[in-house]
């Protein structure tokens, strides 16, 4: 039996809708077989919330008495730069930007208390965010400074836009030398101290929809608290990576580029974060919807994280090095207990994406849709699949030459 | 009556190369456990301890140390859990040297299980949202 998303909106629209998140849809389908799942569920809700580099927001601030133009000036948040190269007051700030006095890593590991991530958080709570810039004058836009408080009510548009988002699945990251590595995945002991992973496994949203069946281009869902869509798959978009029999990648893969009204947001699901000794980034909460069009479609949501593999990395030398060794592969629900094995070792294990998090974000979709203020939509065109052989090339280096003269 | 506390010992530098702590165990009954200890020889050290044994010998080994000029504070520096800022993630679990933080296999919630933390604030700086914080 199937469904079209039609017929399943107009359950939403009448209150009659059964939706159920990616984790209950699992025992719902051990319990009642496929078909009668299929036949009783319309809509699987997935969640995800973990840092997401890539992430980051445009807005418009209006025009000032008399006019400036920051485009090709200097312009800060909060003393974070901005980057403002597309119209006069058009302003846009990614997760992991830095101020300028930021010492880095000069005294090793440094602590990126404040970035990108931490002003689009201070701006989605409400909270005043100081503008600095400088520009050039012109004969029609004529100021040359501009210092002022801004706030979220009083932008034109504010809108959350990420270029990459929701990995599809991710590396585990350990570490085979002798001392602490401090790394975008947190911090890694030596000797396999430790292993971390970031992904929310049997609830995130593409692996619960392993080959972009319902997932596309427009597809709306939730997005840091209120409502955004895919806009694009997003870079290093890689479907073609190795998958187990049961379709789903065990290697990062797809990603989505997404979109939305930063004005709809709140900040306990964009969240700025600090990674010791690598910088600063901005926990995302991501949360789609699945439309139950057919068995085989609820067959892929009923995954569960024991099937779900995912390699492990040595972020002391293969990682930094771009090279494409693996130390091994393993599970979710290994990952889940606490610790995995490598070879004879046993290593404790620790996750940067919150399932509980995710759990929540997945139960927030699910009584949007309940009560009927969330419908689903047909993507308008769908994201490069597996079939596409599209996958992430490194960089082509190509020295260049100088006369040095 | 069984006590247990934890302690930070300030020792001079004249003091730093005598075995003060093997004292407390062979004269005094105490057990001991080095919690956080920066010791250079000539020079000033302290060690953050938890101390147990009976009241009775307790008593009698701070007064042990006070007489040798070891100066003794009680640890009052405290790590607290920010509930607001605290996302559940756990990339503090595997960073906690005394497994302070525990997952709920059911809830997947992050426990913090203050009893067992030792205020080496190491997680401080380890928590993505800075979730952790540093109270004295």
């Amino acid at each position: 039996m199937s469904k079209t998303i039609e017929e399943i909106n107009s359950k939403i629209r009448s209150g009659k809708v059964v939706v159920v998140n990616a984790e209950e849809v699992i025992d719902i389908v051990r319990h009642r077989g496929l078909s009668q799942a299929a036949s009783e569920i319309d809509v699987v809700t997935t969640g995800t919330f973990a840092p997401m580099c890539s992430s980051g927001i445009y807005f418009n601030i209006g025009h000032s008495k008399p006019r400036i133009k920051l485009e090709a000036g200097k312009t800060y948040l909060n003393d974070v730069p901005a980057y403002t190269g597309f119209a006069a007051t058009d302003v846009m700030i990614g997760a992991t930007a830095l101020p300028e006095d930021d010492p880095r890593n000069k005294i090793h590991p440094g602590d990126f208390n404040y970035g990108g991530g931490h002003v689009i958080e201070d701006l989605v709570s409400g909270k005043d965010i100081t503008l600095s810039a400088t520009s050039y004058g012109t004969d029609c836009y004529p100021r040359k400074k501009l210092d002022t408080l801004i706030n979220i009510q009083s932008l034109n548009e504010a809108v959350f836009f990420s270029l990459r988002n929701c990995y599809q699945n991710y590396n585990v990251a350990v570490n085979t030398s002798d001392k602490t590595i401090y790394t975008y995945l947190g911090i890694i002991k030596p000797r396999l101290g430790n292993a971390m992973y970031c992904s929310a496994g049997q609830l995130s949203p593409l692996l619960n929809d392993p080959y972009y069946k319902t997932i596309g281009i427009g597809t709306r869902l939730f997005l840091g608290g209120g409502t955004g869509y895919i806009s694009w798959h997003g870079t290093q978009h890689s479907p073609s990576a190795p998958r187990t029999d049961n379709g789903v990648p065990k290697r990062g893969a797809a990603t989505l580029s997404l979109t939305g009204d930063l004005k709809q947001m709140n900040a306990r699901w964009l969240r700025g974060v600090s990674m010791q000794g690598y910088g600063a980034s901005l926990g995302v909460g991501v949360g789609i919807p699945i439309p139950i069009l057919n068995e085989e479609i609820l067959e892929y949501t009923a995954i569960t994280d024991e099937d779900i593999f995912t390699a492990v990395v040595d972020y002391s030398t293969a990682f930094p090095n771009n090279l494409p060794d693996i130390l091994g592969e393993t599970s979710y629900a290994q990952l889940k207990s606490g610790t995995i094995r490598l070879g004879s070792k046993s290593i404790p294990t620790a996750s940067l994406s919150s399932y509980r998090r995710a759990l929540e974000i997945s139960n927030i979709l699910k009584d949007w849709i309940a009560s009927g203020n969330f419908l689903l939509t047909a993507p308008v065109a769908p994201i490069p699949g597996a079939e596409s052989g599209q996958s992430t090339r490194p960089l082509n280096y190509r020295p260049v030459e100088r006369n040095n003269c | 009556m069984k006590v247990s506390r934890k302690i930070v010992l300030h020792f001079p530098a004249r003091l730093v190369e005598e075995p003060i702590a093997y004292r407390l165990v062979k004269d005094y009954n105490l057990q001991f456990n080095i919690l956080k200890a920066s010791i250079i020889p000539d020079s000033e050290g302290f060690v953050v301890l938890e101390l147990s044994g009976s009241q009775e010998d307790y008593d009698r080994g701070i007064r042990f140390l006070a007489k040798t000029g070891v100066k003794i504070e009680a640890l009052s520096q405290n790590v607290v859990r920010n509930e607001d800022k605290c996302t559940h993630c756990g990339a503090c679990l595997t960073i906690c040297p005394t497994g302070a933080f525990e997952v709920d296999p059911i809830t997947r919630e992050v426990l913090f299980v203050h009893d067992r933390c030792i205020a080496c604030a190491n997680c401080i700086k380890a928590c993505p949202p800075r979730a952790m914080e540093l109270h004295f």
